[in-house]
């Protein structure tokens, strides 16, 4: 029962997103092309937003509590 | 002419169009303009408010629509380059083997559009029906195996289609009953064909009677009919101006005006759509500075303007343009088309639906094949110009003159308008247009839909923008018995396809109900409800350079 919901919650998502960025319009093959480029440019960031947003959180981090630490050195 | 609310003294209480409402400082040189006109003629006017809305569609919209568009000419391009490597056979025109090395003939815009964008969702255009195109029509069915480019029919016949497209205002245009016995009786008595023309042979009596009812009609002196609404328009207007005239055009001019003022050679200038500041400003300097380089005066200035533009759904503000017309000394040609038997409280168009004078209008033009139910056009005014023109306009000297049966159908029509027929039926007709289209506005207004135009046009545009909606809504509703006419470019602007709907007084409350509630579903799959009800963010000002166009 929630299974089928969720999946026409899924398939109405699936529909919108045809729609509004006009792939219900290519024929199929072009569709499946332009999911897969999507699909391809979408992991791609994830993956590297998942490498490299630690290490530069990390060297923000380092950086600012070093101006930090500076600043709270002069004000002293 | 009957003038309703003659008797209310406002002159100084002039509605002007909502579209100018912001305190515009040159807007007011059209008001006082009116309003010295009516003072001058001691007639004092009241005339209806222009209620018109243009709403501009919220941001994100727009920027998917044309992302939407930017996608379609990606992967146009990428087909162009399949086929122009021979991997993908090419359906479309292509210039032959010997003529490859001359300009190149479908590399422009319009053809790559045709090519990649409308013909994936060609199958919502030019459905062929088979019946009459009365409030329900039959629609056969036909499906393509190669992607739109070719259609085959399945010989099923989908019955009984609600038909929200065609310009059958007041439900004339019906299967035979007994009410056409008369033009039956015509076509016995005089056969289709004329074979001639009005210069020569082919003014027949039918044509006479025909053209004082439609003087009688429009209450003017004299009126001509022509075989054909187009023609009408692109071959008079050649005979009206010529060389050394001067022609101010609406941007939003039907191809038959704008046709006719390129084949008169008379200088056009474009006003922007139903903006009377550009108008003026056009109308000022022309009367300033005259012909260009040789500054002598204009011989005619024309203003052409539509009664309803049929894109926008919008009534002509003519109240203001027939103020400057009279303050600039310019003639006024107004081409009736869709307003004629469709707006003002007994069907005369839009003169009477803003309770003007027709001496105020130089030319009447309109066609009879909208609320009419037949073909044909006409031309009307006074009795000099009338003459002037069965002598020199081309659609009297080279065309046939219009068939007996559908001037029979005219006239017919007519009286049925006019209340001739000892009925008052016509009358009722009109009565129910109206209050069709005002119950239809409402509630798509109420639905949160963004359409346009005045309030009281039959012709309803709702904005669908993006393309693959277009196509999408256009097939739901076919799905549903339900065909609308989906428009898009070139007709309107690239990013505002619209679907467009034509209430008709055969329409009942029943069948408008189904419309509505249908189109209330697909306004929620589709995501089509996006007014905000905020105010026209039209251009309000108009401080563009004016351009010529180049002939
Ligand atoms: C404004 C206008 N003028 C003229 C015409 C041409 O009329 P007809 O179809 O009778 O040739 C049309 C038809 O669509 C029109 O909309």
């Amino acid at each position: 029962m929630d299974f089928k919901r969720v999946k026409d919650y899924f398939s109405w998502l699936y529909y919108q997103y045809q729609i509004i960025s006009c792939c219900a319009v290519l024929e199929p093959w072009e569709q499946s092309m332009f999911n897969t480029i999507l699909l391809t440019i979408f992991a791609m960031v994830v993956y590297t937003a998942y490498v490299f947003i630690p290490i530069h959180i990390r060297l923000a981090w380092e950086f600012f509590s070093k101006i930090c630490g500076y600043h709270s050195t002069i004000s002293n | 002419m009957a003038n309703p609310g003659g008797d209310a003294v406002c002159n100084g209480n002039l509605h002007k169009h909502e579209k100018q409402s912001d305190g515009s400082p040159s807007g007011n040189c059209a008001k006082n303009g009116i309003v010295k006109e009516a003072q001058q003629n001691g007639r004092p006017h009241f005339y209806k408010p222009i209620v018109e809305s243009f709403e501009e569609a919220p941001l994100h919209v727009m920027v998917f629509t044309y992302l939407g568009y930017g996608l379609g000419t990606l992967f146009g391009y990428l087909r162009d380059f399949l086929r122009s490597c021979g991997i993908e056979k090419c359906n479309a025109a292509i210039e032959r083997e010997e003529q490859k090395d001359f300009v190149p003939l479908y590399q422009n815009f319009e053809n790559f559009y045709t090519r990649n964008l409308y013909m994936r969702i060609r199958d919502n255009w030019n459905r062929p029906i088979c019946s009459a195109p009365g409030s329900r029509f039959d629609v056969m069915e036909r499906v393509s195996d190669d992607y739109n480019w070719t259609f085959r029919f399945t010989g099923r016949i989908i019955k009984d289609v609600i038909n929200m497209g065609s310009y059958n205002f007041l439900g004339l245009a019906a299967s035979y009953d007994e009410s056409i016995r008369t033009v039956k009786d015509v076509l016995e008595e005089y056969g289709l064909g004329v074979a001639s023309t009005r210069h020569e042979m082919g003014s027949l009596d039918k044509h006479e009677e025909l053209e004082s009812l439609v003087a009688k009609f429009l209450n003017v002196e004299a009126a001509m009919v022509f075989g054909m609404g187009f023609a009408t328009n692109s071959m008079n207007i050649p005979a009206l101006v010529g060389k050394g005239c001067l022609i101010l055009s609406d941007e939003l001019n039907h191809a038959s005006l704008v046709l006719g003022a390129r084949l008169s050679g008379a200088t056009i200038r474009i006003f922007k759509h139903n903006n009377m500041q550009s108008l003026e400003k056009l109308l000022r300097d022309a009367v300033i500075y005259g012909q260009p380089r040789i500054r002598r005066a204009w011989k005619k200035i024309l203003i052409l303007v539509e009664g309803i533009y049929s894109m926008e759904g919008s009534i002509v503000d003519l109240p203001q343009i027939v103020a400057l017309k009279k303050k600039y000394k310019a003639y006024l040609y107004i081409d009736e088309a869709h307003s004629i038997g469709s707006v003002g409280p007994t069907g005369r168009g839009v003169i009477e639906f803003f309770g003007l004078d027709p001496r105020d209008v130089d030319v009447f033009m309109g066609t009879f094949t909208k609320s009419f139910g037949a073909a044909g056009g006409y031309i009307a005014g006074r009795k000099d110009l009338v003459d002037y023109l069965r002598v020199h306009s081309h659609s009297a000297v080279y065309a046939t003159s219009m068939s007996p049966p559908v001037a029979e159908q005219i006239i017919r029509s007519m009286k049925f308008i006019m209340g001739l027929d000892g009925t008052t039926q016509g009358l009722q007709r009109v009565r129910q247009l109206a209050k069709n289209t005002r119950y239809f506005r409402q509630r798509l207004n109420e639905m949160g839909f963004i359409i346009y135009g005045n309030e009281e046009s039959p012709v309803i545009p709702l904005l669908l923008y993006m393309p693959a909606k277009v196509a999408a809504f256009a097939r739901h509703l076919l799905n549903r018995k339900i065909g609308v006419v989906v428009v898009g470019f070139p007709a309107t602007p690239l990013a505002e396809a619209r679907a467009r709907f034509c209430v008709s007084a055969a329409h009942t409350r029943e069948m408008l109900d189904t419309v509505l509630e249908n189109l209330d579903e697909m306004g929620d799959l589709l995501q089509l409800k996006y007014s905000r009800h905020r105010k026209s963010t039209r251009p309000e000002l108009y401080d563009e350079t004016s351009f010529e166009l180049e002939d």
